[in-house]
């Protein structure tokens, strides 16, 4: 269905101009030899790039957020996928309010979560701490993953199951010969949103972390509310580069599309 | 008159040719169906009747008038579509109304004749209801009198009924006839349903890999097919291969293996050929009065008919019977087969079809 | 089956967001009825005295109301972008529409730190468009776009509209594309099916992404930190400099309960009203 008229493809290209322009600028920025912000940079220099090296504040953030994605993806992933067998099994009494729950983290805004986690960790003497920040991405990234295991769940014809353990299969059998090879593609979809969520999380983080436990996103967001360098470009540049490359992965395994739709739309 | 003309219509995509120089002409008031099985360019076909395809090649004429220029919109023809395509956020009303609306219909005159439309598909006390809220049949009749309102020049019907449970579906046959003689609308319908294709058609014409293989009356069709694709298309079929021994004035001697059947006269003079024979033109008789003879292996039970399967020198031979209250043949009996010669069809082995 | 056993494979699940979500949030709303004063900090008392202090506040008026009129704007002017561009993108040769989808969705997936930061670097007195604007001689002197709520609009719109289009888009493939067709063969021109037979078609998407955008833009923080300041200050800000600056938590936690409360009840009541118009249309 080409029929898209000349003013639509105008349009398109427009719109990809304004979607591209501020990744395209911070890229550009980040090549600059000159010791200030300018775009477009008068000279090619990997200047700033080198002076991550000097900055191990930078790639102590990195290593934190990367430690930090894994960890609070994976024990989203672990527990989502019981919580999804369970609500996308069939209707049970207090099931729409199980789902509800899972998934509010989406509907309170994210500044609200900030402050509560803030005031629950300080009591608990846990504020900054890494296990406190685990679990907060918990919360955070557990509705991204459910999401994505329940559309996988919902979408599997209940038929298949009946008909292994017809064929004699137990109740562990069919789960783990049928039922999950089946939902691995939404498992993993919904482990690497989870992790890309909890690698980008800035608003809840920014009230929980300590300067030793500092992610990616809080580290160049106070720089960039205190000097703007052209460190935090060729930082940032790094980023993009690091989720473009993600971004490439999934779209070729699981489809980008699906997984930030949620549902099976190919 | 004819309305619609087709000439040497051709579409191709890429290298596969859809359509084939398909030429077809379609009388005022007529109904013709486009029948073959999917993938034979029927809709591909209708799609450029409707605008929607480019042809690659070839001509259409509506009314005279060469339809190469002139977009969708404004070909003026009713189409109802496989899915009905209703539109879901507009009542039965406003569905029927759009067409007149697009034509700057004053409102009076709009509301009477979707008032008028409704009243010929016998929707009329269901004009506020939305797509949603009604049944297949009854969405069915909306996209007819959507299609019927603005009185086109043509209507076209793709797979109108293949949405529908088959009790509807004949139902809807009828219905779709009354309401086409009613309206005295041209109708072109495309479909793979021999049956809805022949109930409903003053002709037929028959699709394979492209082409036109035969264009006939239902009756014709069906009795005199041209090839074995249309024998075995329409309706229950056997298929015979056999040679021509020798033609006479009054028939064809045919020799199929150990055997010799009397046929009626044919053009073909010698060599290989294909014998149809259509299932309920064969009866069993005594030993004596049969053609050949066989062994049943199969008895099915269709309520008003019985259908059987004999094994004989011939092959598999499909016999179908009117349920009339007798004692049938069992499984394992030996039957004897017999029919007139006349019912035999004679026709050319297909070259790589 | 027994119905023991949803709750058993749910139990690890619901005892991390028991005690990792709803504790947290119950602990908030009993601090918002705190006291506080600069000496002793947080006194466990019980009052209203933060609300009020809100409530007849014509300073946290100012940044309500700035807040919600930023987000309101931002989801116009995505819903007006978005609706065509996945309309377009539905269209779309396959080889464009996934470019385009890596385009439109891509950004998603990208820091919106990062994204605010091109944003700063566009929008500055020295920024790109002014000195574009500039060296073609369209403009003297440099317009104020940093530090202003419409450059924070702008920004916001970058990192709402995929989620438009998303909800957009999912409407449109619901749709049934003979639709359009049955509008052209009955002599609707282009423009004429959009209006008429997509937008309709459309609108449950369109809604349900307002609904999302605008309750984002409401409570976004990096965008409006970044690019307003302390001089543009919106609510999630003003919570923030409560929490982390002035360090009057049970005030800071008033500001936040006012704005999770008016969230979800514009949710809700925008939900009711979608509900009420789409009865019996659309499933």
């Amino acid at each position: 269905m080409t029929r898209n008229s000349l003013f639509a493809k105008l349009f398109s290209l427009i719109f990809a101009i304004f979607m591209l322009a501020p990744l395209v600028v911070v890229v550009g920025v980040a090549f600059t030899p000159e010791g200030f912000l300018e775009f477009p940079p008068s000279g090619i220099s990997l200047r700033w790039f080198w002076a991550i090296l000097d900055n191990p504040d930078f790639i102590d953030a990195a290593i934190m957020s990367l430690q930090l994605g894994v960890a609070s993806a994976t024990i989203a992933t672990v527990i989502c996928v019981p919580a999804a067998l369970a609500i996308g099994g069939g209707r049970f009494a207090g099931r729409d309010a199980l789902q509800a729950l899972f998934l509010s983290p989406l509907t309170v805004p994210t500044v609200v979560l900030g402050i509560a986690f803030l005031r629950f960790l300080s009591m608990l003497g846990l504020n900054g701490t890494f296990g406190g920040l685990v679990f907060c991405h918990v919360v955070i990234v557990v509705p991204f993953v459910l999401r994505l295991v329940l559309a996988s769940v919902t979408g599997l014809d209940p038929s298949i199951a009946r008909a292994a353990t017809s064929l004699g299969a137990g109740g562990w059998t069919v789960f783990r010969r049928i039922t999950l090879p089946a939902i691995v593609p939404g498992i993993v979809g919904g482990w690497v949103l989870a992790f890309i969520t909890s690698f980008d999380e800035l608003t809840v983080t920014v009230f929980i972390v300590n300067p030793a436990t500092t992610t990616l996103p809080v580290k160049l967001f106070s720089h960039i509310t205190q000097t703007t360098d052209p460190l935090v470009a060729s930082v940032s540049t790094v980023a993009i580069l690091f989720t473009v490359a993600l971004m490439l992965i999934v779209d070729r395994l699981y489809g980008l599309d699906r997984l930030l739709i949620g549902e099976g739309s190919r | 008159m004819a309305i619609l003309e087709l000439r040497d219509l051709t579409k191709r995509f890429g290298e596969t040719v859809a359509v084939d120089r398909f030429t077809l002409s379609v009388e005022k008031g007529e109904f013709v169906s486009l029948l073959g099985p999917s993938g034979c360019g029927k809709t591909t076909t209708l799609q450029m009747i409707a605008g929607f395809e480019t042809p690659s090649g070839g001509a259409i004429h509506l009314n005279g008038r060469d339809l190469a220029k002139i977009p969708a919109r404004s070909r003026g023809l009713g189409i109802v579509f496989q899915t009905y395509a209703l539109f879901p956020h507009m009542t039965v009303e406003e569905n029927v109304g759009f067409g007149l609306e697009m034509r700057k219909v004053p409102a009076a005159e709009r509301k009477k004749r979707i008032a008028a439309t409704l009243d010929l598909v016998h929707l009329s006390h269901l004009s506020g209801r939305y797509p949603r809220q009604m049944s297949g049949g009854q969405r069915q009749r909306v996209a007819l009198a959507r299609a019927l309102v603005i009185e086109p020049e043509l209507l076209l019907l793709d797979e109108p009924l293949s949405n529908l449970d088959a009790k509807l579906r004949e139902e809807m046959q009828l219905e779709l006839r009354r309401i086409q003689q009613e309206a005295g609308v041209t109708t072109l319908l495309v479909t793979h349903d021999q049956s809805e294709a022949m109930a409903l058609s003053d002709r037929i014409a028959v699709m394979q890999g492209g082409r036109l293989v035969q264009e006939a009356t239902p009756f014709d069709a069906y009795d005199r097919p041209t090839n074995g694709f249309v024998s075995s298309f329409l309706g229950k079929s056997n298929a015979i291969d056999a040679h021509v021994e020798s033609v006479g004035a009054d028939g064809t001697v045919l020799r199929c293996g150990d055997l010799r059947l009397n046929g009626p006269a044919h053009g073909e003079a010698a060599g290989p050929v294909l014998i149809s024979l259509r299932p309920e033109r064969i009866e069993f008789c005594g030993e004596g009065d049969g053609v050949v003879a066989g062994r049943v292996t199969e008895r099915i039970f269709l309520g008003d008919q019985w259908l059987f399967k004999v094994d004989t020198s011939l092959g598999e031979i499909l016999v179908m019977r009117r349920n009339s209250g007798r004692r049938e043949p069992d499984v394992g009996e030996t039957v004897h087969l017999a029919w007139q010669a006349e019912h035999l069809r004679i026709l050319a082995v297909e070259t790589a079809a | 089956m027994t119905s023991a056993r949803p709750w058993l494979l749910s139990a690890p699940a619901l005892v991390i967001f028991a005690v990792m979500l709803l504790t947290p949030l119950v602990m908030t709303a009993v601090l918002s009825f705190n006291s506080f004063d600069f000496y002793g900090g947080i006194k466990p008392t019980f009052g209203f005295q933060n609300y009020a202090d809100v409530l007849s506040d014509s300073y946290f008026y100012e940044i309500f109301l700035r807040t919600f009129l930023i987000a309101l704007a931002t989801t116009v002017i995505a819903a007006l972008i978005g609706t065509p561009q996945a309309y377009f993108l539905l269209r779309m040769h396959p080889f464009w529409r996934s470019l385009m989808i890596l385009v439109v969705l891509g950004p998603l997936l990208i820091s919106v730190v990062v994204r605010t930061l091109g944003w700063a670097i566009l929008l500055g007195n020295n920024g790109v468009i002014n000195d574009a604007l500039r060296s073609i001689g369209l403009i003297e002197r440099p317009l104020k776009m940093m530090y202003t709520s419409g450059g924070i609009v702008l920004a916001l719109v970058h990192v709402m509209v995929p989620f438009m289009i998303l909800a957009v888009w999912a409407a449109l493939q619901r749709q049934d594309p003979a639709t359009e067709k049955a509008a052209e063969s009955l002599g609707a021109r282009p423009a004429t099916v959009f209006r008429r037979i997509v937008l309709p078609q459309a609108m449950p998407g369109i809604l349900s992404g307002s609904l999302i955008v605008f309750s984002l833009s409401a409570s976004a923080f990096a965008t409006p930190a970044i690019l307003g300041g302390r001089r543009v200050k919106v609510v999630s800000t003003t919570v923030y400099d409560e929490f982390l600056n002035t360090l009057n938590w049970p005030l800071g936690a008033a500001i936040a309960v006012i704005l999770l409360v008016s969230v979800l009840a514009i949710m809700v009541a925008w939900n009711k009203l979608v509900e009420k118009r789409f009865a019996g249309v659309f499933e």
